[in-house]
């Protein structure tokens, strides 16, 4: 072990946090909303996540970092059973909202998919028109009425700051937005369900620093009313807008804490070669 | 050399030349269609000759020049035909020289060096006839009920006028004989088949009888007063002839009634000849066929193919696409799924006949039949569905381009990206609305690709149309004004047995040919149309559902 590294860690990452006037939290004080028992998933013969524990705060941000294939988008997709699509996907233990397993027998994927929104990488608005996207997953749910469609199509898109860009516009093709936009338009459609819990799978990504910024602004905005779980190779993201952070790597879980805490004194070794930068 | 062969500039030509060959092939045979198809109703001029094989009689010739050629003398001294010895080569003319019914033969080779000087005589006048092709003489006399009305000057206006007023009236029949007669007796059949019908059933009561009869008495009634009129109308166009004289001398007497319409070749302006041609080019495409298809138009095959491609179209797009959908999207990935693929794909590499066979021995006898002795035993012996019709070409057709449409969409489908299916199931959709809101309108462009390959195939296939429900010469459209309106049992024509029919199978194959080519290019340019419609559909379905992985 060389000594020095082990000296300048704490005060690398210092600078993006308030040190002085921000305490560390711990989960032990925090409202709980998701917890993780022993997960371990496996691709045929392939274990891609090694017995993960872990509980996820309700109405925080929490951060998944890591190298590529280290199973961070791999666990967050099984917090809304995306992996279901996989046929050679196999899941061991069991992941719990609000103390019911969604792993259970008879569960209605549907339904959890609803109360947990996702946003992915890429944008992916659908082939219709901008109030359709937004209202598409509230005609799923059987709502017709075109008053109430209309309020929860300006509130969402007001929740994700898009409505003043695109107002006169509603009826226009989702895909004519700019990349932010959409990206925007996708959270929107998520938030218009009222889902408890937000997936953002690198949600930024794919887009440019200004659009980058807003969606972390929106990030912070969104945590006032819902649980939020971010994977993201952008370390200084996961600094900026997370509460907590979660570093994996080989589909271990390493290091789960408080990210002021992760950022400025890791307690794992790799982790903290990771955040400043030394990994590989 | 050897850094030439390096560089791959020898690969760059040989691309290029297989390019350039490929459309020099195309355009070449677009452009023979075009100029042979579009020349079809260019009026030629008419001429006058003498025809002098030496130690033989002087023939008068009168006609229009088809084609020449050039063959070496040889070959026309081996048919008896006496060339002097030092010739190499004879010019040989095809010339048309119409009048049938008088001499017997409308075409002939002439070889040029026996013919003498060509002259154009200005009163030469060419007569279509409704029957016995073209006649080609001068006008000498017009009669009116066996009186001379008309002569010399004032001849050929007065003629123009009476062949118009001729013509009118023959329309009149026409729409007569194929409308109003045809409506009554498809009227009186319905009546027999309604006594049938409750014979069959037992229900046949006397006061069903009566009413039955009263009916048919009824519809009897409109045919005796349409009966009355048409023999009027006959007679009426009967009133006027016309004395021609022609080539040999000969004077020909021939009835206005019979005459489609006559013309003037040698002293037609250019306006006029455009004009002439305008007008015999649309009489082409929406004229009735006659005489065996080798003269008229040709209405009912384009309208036929029509059809039987839209109906085919209807069924063969929602089996296609459920099929793709299944395969692609529910379908347990494994041996079996492959399997099956694969079998469908290699439907598409089935020849089209053995299609045409299956068609007419499961579709035509087994279902037909099955459907005939369920819905329609009123009519038996007679089939309704049991014999080739509209609906069974159509059905065989989709058969035919099923894989086609199956292929296409399952590639449409697998183009899609995942991240908006996840899209859709993250929100709480379920697999069915995901697919039917978001996947299927994103493939359906695939699907009108698959669709318009299929119209393309289908418009242009025979083979298995000539067993299972096109016919030569189909005497009713398969929609009309009868309920139900459109006859998917009738027998249809269509464009490429059209061609196939009066090329090969008529008795006047050199009368024929130009009609050939004007079909097949009425063909090309029906599948170009149909095509194009697709393709407009296609784009505007792109346009709207534009992704931006596009």
């Amino acid at each position: 072990m060389i000594p020095t590294h082990a000296a300048a860690a704490p005060s690398l990452n210092a600078a993006l946090f308030d040190t002085a006037n921000r305490k560390i939290r711990s989960l032990t004080d925090e409202e709980i909303a998701i917890t993780v028992e022993d997960l371990n998933l496996y691709y045929g013969n392939d274990q891609a996540l090694k017995s993960i524990t872990m509980a996820i705060a309700a109405k925080r941000v929490t951060a998944f970092i890591g190298p590529s294939g280290c199973g961070k988008s791999t666990l967050l997709r099984c917090f809304n059973r995306m992996n279901d699509l996989i046929d050679s996907c196999r899941i061991e233990g069991a992941i719990n909202l609000h103390d019911e397993n969604i792993y259970r027998r008879g569960i209605d994927v549907a339904e959890l998919r609803r109360r947990i929104g996702m946003v992915f990488q890429k944008p992916n608005p659908f082939p219709k028109s901008i109030y359709e996207n937004v209202a598409y997953g509230l005609r799923l749910q059987g709502v017709k009425d075109k008053r109430t469609l209309d309020e929860v199509v300006e509130s969402s898109l007001k929740a994700v700051a898009l409505w003043d860009e695109v107002k006169d516009r509603l009826q226009v093709n989702a895909f004519g937005l700019s990349g932010g936009q959409q990206q925007r338009l996708v959270i929107a459609r998520a938030v218009a369900i009222e889902p408890e819990v937000i997936l953002l799978d690198e949600p930024t990504s794919a887009l440019d620093p200004i659009s980058t910024a807003k969606i972390e602004q929106l990030i912070d905005e969104l945590k006032q009313k819902y649980t939020i779980l971010i994977v993201t190779h952008n370390m200084q993201q996961a600094a900026r807008v997370s509460d907590y952070t979660a570093y994996m790597y080989l589909g271990e879980l390493i290091e789960y804490a408080d990210t002021m805490h992760i950022f400025t004194n890791p307690t794992a070794k790799a982790t903290e070669d990771y955040i400043t930068g030394r990994y590989g | 050399m050897k850094n030439w062969w390096k560089s791959g500039a020898p690969w760059i030509w040989l691309n290029g030349g297989a390019v350039t060959i490929s459309m020099i092939m195309v355009f070449g045979l677009l452009l023979l269609i075009l100029v042979r198809g579009f020349g079809a109703f260019w009026p030629h001029p008419v001429f006058e000759t003498v025809y002098e094989l030496p130690g033989q009689d002087p023939v008068p010739v009168v006609g229009e020049l088809r084609r020449s050629e050039t063959l070496t003398a040889q070959a026309i001294r081996e048919t008896g035909i006496p060339i002097p010895e030092e010739q190499l080569v004879v010019t040989r003319h095809l010339i048309k020289m119409g009048n049938r019914d008088v001499t017997g033969r409308d075409f002939g080779y002439f070889i040029d060096d026996f013919l003498e000087e060509w002259r154009y005589p200005k009163d030469m006048a060419v007569l279509e006839r409704r029957e016995w092709g073209d006649f080609y003489g001068t006008p000498v006399r017009l009669f009116e009920d066996g009186r001379v009305v008309a002569e010399g000057e004032a001849l050929w206006s007065e003629f123009q006028t009476r062949v118009r007023r001729a013509n009118d009236l023959f329309d009149e029949i026409r729409s007569i004989e194929r409308g109003a007669i045809g409506n009554v007796n498809f009227a009186l059949e319905r009546v027999r088949l309604d006594r049938r019908r409750a014979e069959l059933r037992g229900t046949l009561t006397e006061q069903l009888e009566a009413q039955l009869q009263e009916r048919r008495e009824h519809l009897q009634a409109d045919y005796a007063v349409l009966e009355t009129r048409l023999n009027e109308l006959y007679r009426e166009v009967a009133r006027d002839t016309i004395l021609m004289r022609a080539a040999d001398g000969r004077e020909v007497t021939i009835r206005l009634a019979d005459i489609v319409k006559a013309w003037q070749p040698n002293q037609m302006s250019l306006p006029a000849k455009i004009g002439f041609y305008v007008d015999d080019f649309v009489g082409f495409i929406f004229g009735y066929p006659r005489e065996a298809n080798t003269e008229g138009g040709i209405f009912p095959a384009i309208f036929g193919t029509v059809v039987m491609v839209l109906v085919m179209s209807i069924i063969v797009t929602p089996f296609g696409v459920l099929a793709a959908i299944y395969l692609r999207e529910y379908a347990k990935q494994g041996p079996l799924l492959k399997t099956i693929r694969i079998s469908v794909y290699n439907l598409a590499g089935v020849p089209s006949i053995v299609f045409g066979v299956f068609g007419l021995g499961f579709f035509v006898y087994l279902t037909g039949g099955a459907i005939d002795r369920a819905f329609y035993p009123e009519a038996l012996p007679a089939p309704t569905f049991g014999t080739p019709g509209l609906f069974w070409a159509s059905l065989t057709l989709a058969l035919l381009t099923l894989p086609v449409v199956i292929v296409s969409t399952e590639e449409g489908l697998a183009r899609i990206p995942s991240t908006i299916r996840e899209g859709s199931l993250a929100l709480g959709a379920t697999k069915g609305e995901t697919l039917w809101k978001v996947v299927v309108p994103l493939a359906t462009p695939a699907m009108m690709t698959g669709l318009i390959l299929a119209i393309a195939r289908a418009a242009g296939e025979v083979a298995p149309l000539m067993l299972v429900g096109v016919v030569k010469l189909a005497p009713t459209l398969p929609i009309d004004g009868n309920f139900p309106f459109i006859h998917l049992e009738r027998k249809i024509m269509h464009l490429g047995f059209h061609i196939y029919d009066v090329g090969f199978q008529s008795p006047h194959a050199e009368a024929a040919e130009q009609l050939v080519y004007a079909t097949a290019l009425i063909l090309v340019l029906l599948i170009v149309v149909l095509n194009l419609t697709a393709i407009t559909i296609r784009n505007h379905l792109r346009e709207k559902y534009r992704a931006e992985s596009d």
